[in-house]
């Protein structure tokens, strides 16, 4: 017999609670970028047990759309970050300003 | 403590969980409180490792080796990967706080965000009917299941994340792609335009 669901899902809401603290004290855009994983992490391991705790394999197969658009999610977010560190060199949220009137 | 004696978890299961929760927590928190962005990134490859086993514990194998080879393999060293582009692994002073009251309004709203997690849960963490159709204990692996699931019951999400990625990967290069690199470059893509007109 497993460890019981409600274990995991408390480990998870503390890695997603990990996660939103670093997105709001970090100001370096990567730091900000990797709790946002951090984040996705913690839902696709609540999904995971879910999955497991009522024998559905849907929740599986959501972790497995979720993994698809965190990739692309990934791609297209560093390739902005590159686009604005080339205008602005520089890498921390207070810096940008561009839309500033 | 009680429930698990009840649920009479295995001693093995057990110090796998507490490993890997302990590798977890103690990776997020590197991503989080380190000061240079290489080390938050390989912190970060100990919490995926950790989240890959907690998979396995639960029987869910073919995410475990997707979470290992998407997440720490390519998403880590695209990360890896723009910071050393960037040269940013210069450190971060995080003992300043920038902006005023921003690190106790963070820590409020956090907390807010577990103690409603846990309080909301109230006991009952899942509630709902088990599955029939679809189940984990339909007969095959877990990647026959999975397999099954994906391309049949979502078949039409799964064509759509085919698109979503071709549109990812075009819209990477059109990111990071330097238009103002030399001043030849602007005269051949006229030169393309003009040519483009006259064949139409």
């Amino acid at each position: 017999m497993t460890v019981p669901g409600s274990w995991y899902l408390i480990l998870s809401a503390l890695l997603f609670s990990l996660g939103a603290l670093g997105f709001f004290i970090r100001r370096n855009i990567l730091i900000m970028f990797m709790s946002l994983e951090l984040m996705l992490n913690a839902v696709n391991l609540t999904f995971v047990t879910f999955s497991r705790m009522l024998g559905d394999i849907g929740g599986q197969t959501v972790v497995f759309f979720v993994l698809v658009v965190a990739a692309a999610e990934v791609v297209v977010g560093l390739g902005l970050i590159v686009a604005i560190f080339r205008r602005r060199s520089s890498a921390t949220a207070d810096d940008l300003s561009i839309f500033r009137g | 403590m009680t429930d698990l004696l009840a649920a009479q978890t295995s001693l093995p299961d057990l110090v796998t969980f507490l490993i890997a929760g302990c590798a977890v927590v103690l990776g997020a928190l590197g991503v989080i409180l380190m000061r240079n962005p290489v080390h938050s990134a390989l912190s970060m490859i100990m919490t995926l490792f950790a989240v890959a086993v907690l998979f396995i514990e639960q029987d869910a194998q073919f995410l475990a080796a997707v979470q290992v080879i998407v997440y720490a393999g390519a998403i880590v060293v695209l990360f890896l990967f723009v910071i050393m582009l960037l040269g940013v692994d210069k450190r971060e002073n995080l003992a300043k706080d920038q902006l005023r009251g921003q690190r106790p309004l963070a820590f409020l709203a956090v907390l807010v965000i577990f103690v409603e997690v846990l309080a909301l849960s109230n006991g009952k963490w899942a509630s709902g009917a088990k599955a029939t159709v679809l189940s984990t204990s339909s007969p095959g692996s877990n990647v026959v299941q999975l397999a099954k699931s994906i391309f049949t019951t979502y078949l039409l999400p799964f064509e759509a994340t085919s698109v979503l990625l071709i549109i990812a990967v075009v819209g990477a290069v059109v990111l990071v792609r330097r238009s103002d690199l030399k001043p030849g470059h602007a005269v051949e893509e006229t030169e393309d335009l003009e040519t483009e007109s006259e064949m139409k």
